[in-house]
């Protein structure tokens, strides 16, 4: 195996915004400080200590979240910015697909631009001289490529130079985010275009958000986070844990909406139940926060649990699903009824009932209490939900309504629509047949 | 460095034809297009013509047609002064090509200094019409020292445009003070008055110390003024000098270059 790219040890800090980012002559030439101006003193890592190689005609993904890093590590690939500690190593002729289109002059021709393009990627002018009708048939500008660029829609500007920047005929392929540029169609192409690229032992990085295009097309993916290689390997499974982490950060991000939104509602709603909805399915159709209630009851927590019992707010449609109250009685009381209630983000009412509703007759109340809605499998599509609970008297006085304030999400690896998915599967007669993978 | 200025040489390719997009693009739209590239000197130099044989006739008989004299003068220092303002904001300009694109960034301000040498070149054309018009041909034998001039000026813009692109790009109020020193320097020089006039050769020595006087005098003794060429060493020591200059900046441009990518 022989390595196309080679990383190791790199590290890039780039200078952190301040006031000093646009400094003036005047103030350099005061503080006699040009030369420590022009040194970053105040530095922020991009990438920390990364190491991978690539080996030559593989196809090499890099996933992260924004921010992360992804770009840097494409740009130190490309040359375009040097690291600051550690080595890059590439063999062989680079093209970057990085801003496509990024040296096209607005007042030339299409045609012109062409040209200028190809020289600044490296071909020669008989080179682009004999690729030239193959650019233009693959961009779809035959009729266009005599006016000046700056006619062209950002399509076509796109697919301009993502069609230059693919016949450089390069050895090691740099892929930045750039499928999103064309209709489907295109898209297309220019997936066919990687395949040619891999058939012909080409090498290509890949950075991107599509993890299926990750998962389907590389043979080994890279995870950054925060500037750091978390996992790299098998494209599976470094997706894997890199969704694990999302799935993290997301429920970090709900927890703590969630128990903003509690916090505010207990703050200002406290004690007025007067002229609030008081019956959870009456009044479904007005989604605004809030929670209300003479707290003679209180809702002291609301968890939303996995099929293990451990609370999370991230589920996967078919998961089990439990939403566990707890509350405490200030007196025993005799008259109670539990009610959920689950909204989309459109908030409509995916699902709402009561205990009342359900026919269970109270009885007694007193002290702390526990309440669980277990969900055996949460038909739900992929989105945000939020939920309402409550505890109020049989004729709808509330003893402590929460209105939207919790929220949970649930992924799923199918992009269905609509707000319900109701078990399934598909059968087909034995003359409808399909390929065994997309 | 020196590999580096090696690779321009590689690059010649892309810098004929970033040149030819700068000019193409320059008129692209307008209705004279190209002729524009004439139009302009050509105007200015019948402005000067009135108001130096009109309003402020020029008694002088060695400078006579005066508009002529200055012409000569004008032509190299727009080249050069358009250079300098070109090239100082060429990085900034460029900005896409240097953070997107794997790409020699010394290229634009050089790209700025041709680009503006085919304007000079082609107002010269207007120059020699006229110079032929007034009967007042240079001298067959000056015009071997003509290409001596072009090549030293080009050398001196190439090293101060570098410069300056490198520093624009940190300090970006270079441009606003470029603006002023080019308006003081072009009074500084004896460009619309003649170097022998004694007031100027009061401050002899100051005018000296002024690179761009011995271009300007070197311009005028090939294109204007009969007899043999009197300030040729000065403009090969100015040669000699341009050239340390330009090794120097290029050398503060080398410096810098990897910090473009992030201070554009």
């Amino acid at each position: 195996m022989t390595p196309a790219i080679e990383l190791s040890h790199v590290s890039k800090a780039y200078r952190r915004y301040s006031g000093k980012q646009f400094a003036t002559l005047k103030s350099a030439l005061l503080q006699r400080s040009i030369l420590r101006d022009l040194r970053p003193s105040e530095t922020f890592p991009a990438l920390t200590d990364v190491s991978f190689t690539v080996a030559k005609g593989t196809t090499y993904g890099v996933v992260g979240r924004n921010g992360s890093g992804k770009s840097t590590a494409l740009k130190l690939v490309a040359g375009i910015t040097k690291p600051t500690s550690g080595t890059v190593r590439v063999q062989g002729r680079i093209s970057a697909l990085i801003e496509l289109g990024a040296g096209f002059h607005p007042e030339i021709s299409g045609r012109e631009n062409v040209f200028i393009n190809g020289i600044m990627l490296g071909l020669s002018k008989r080179e682009i001289q004999n690729r030239f009708d193959e650019i233009v048939d693959f961009a779809e500008l035959r009729e266009f490529i005599d006016a000046p660029v700056k006619t062209y829609s950002s399509g076509m500007y796109m697919r301009l130079g993502f069609a230059v920047a693919i016949h450089v005929d390069p050895d090691v392929l740099l892929v930045d985010e750039v499928l999103a540029v064309g209709d489907e169609g295109f898209t297309h192409k220019c997936l066919d275009k990687f395949a040619e690229f891999r058939r012909r032992n080409k090498t290509i990085l890949l950075v991107t958000h599509s993890l299926g295009l990750v998962e389907r097309f590389c043979d080994e993916a890279l995870w950054l986070d925060a500037g750091r290689a978390m996992d790299h390997g098998d494209p599976k499974r470094v997706i894997g844990s890199y969704l694990t982490k999302v799935e993290e950060s997301e429920e970090h991000l709900l927890a703590s909406t969630t128990a903003r939104a509690v916090e505010e509602a207990g703050r200002d709603g406290g004690g007025q139940p007067a002229d609030r909805p008081a019956d959870p399915t009456s009044n479904m159709f007005q989604a605004t926060e809030g929670r209300w209630g003479s707290r003679e009851v209180e809702i002291t927590d609301v968890a939303f649990l996995d099929h293990d019992g451990h609370p999370s707010f991230v589920f996967h449609s078919g998961d089990a699903m439990a939403i566990r109250v707890r509350v405490r009685a200030a007196h025993p009381v005799d008259d109670f009824v539990f009610g959920v209630g689950i909204f989309n983000a459109d908030g409509v009412c995916c699902y709402g009932t009561n205990t009342y509703l359900e026919e269970l007759n109270p009885q007694r109340l007193d002290g702390d209490g526990e309440a669980t809605f277990a969900i055996e499998s949460l038909d739900l599509v992929e989105g945000t939900y939020k939920v309402d609970v409550a505890i109020h008297k049989r004729d709808g006085f509330p003893y402590d309504y929460h209105r939207l304030l919790y929220t949970f999400r649930v992924k799923s690896r199918v992009r269905d629509v609509g707000i319900y998915r109701p078990r399934h599967r598909w059968t087909f007669s034995p003359n409808v047949t399909f390929k065994a993978e997309r | 460095m020196l590999s580096n200025l090696a690779n321009l040489l590689r690059y010649r390719g892309l810098i004929s034809s970033l040149v030819g997009r700068e000019l193409k693009a320059r008129y692209r739209g307008s209705v004279f297009g190209f002729l524009w590239s004439f139009i302009n000197p050509l105007l200015l130099l019948l402005i000067y013509t009135f108001v130096f044989t009109t309003i402020i006739p020029n008694e002088e008989p060695k400078t006579k047609p005066y508009s002529l004299f200055m012409f000569c003068g004008i032509l190299p220092w727009t080249w050069f002064a358009s250079s300098l303002s070109d090239a100082a904001g060429s990085l900034i300009a460029g900005g896409n090509l240097i953070k997107k694109v794997l790409f020699p960034a010394e290229v634009l301000p050089i790209v700025a200094v041709l680009a503006n040498m085919v304007h000079f070149f082609l107002g010269l054309v207007i120059l020699i019409v006229f110079l032929v018009i007034y009967r007042h041909p240079p001298d067959a034998w000056d015009l071997f020292w003509f290409p001596i001039a072009v090549i030293v000026q080009f050398v001196f813009t190439c090293a101060l445009g570098l410069l300056l692109a490198a520093l624009a790009v940190h300090f970006r109020d270079i441009r606003d003070i470029l603006a002023n020193v080019l308006t003081l320097w072009f009074f500084a020089t004896p460009i619309i008055y003649p170097y022998f006039q004694a007031n100027v050769q009061k401050f002899r020595p100051l005018f000296n110390a002024n690179p761009f006087t011995h271009l300007a005098i070197s311009y005028q003794e090939i294109l204007f003024f009969y007899g043999p060429i009197g300030h040729w060493r000065w403009l090969l020591a100015l040669g000699a000098g341009s050239i340390v200059l330009f090794f120097a900046c290029y050398w503060v441009f080398d410096r810098l270059r990897d910090s473009f990518a992030e201070a554009v």
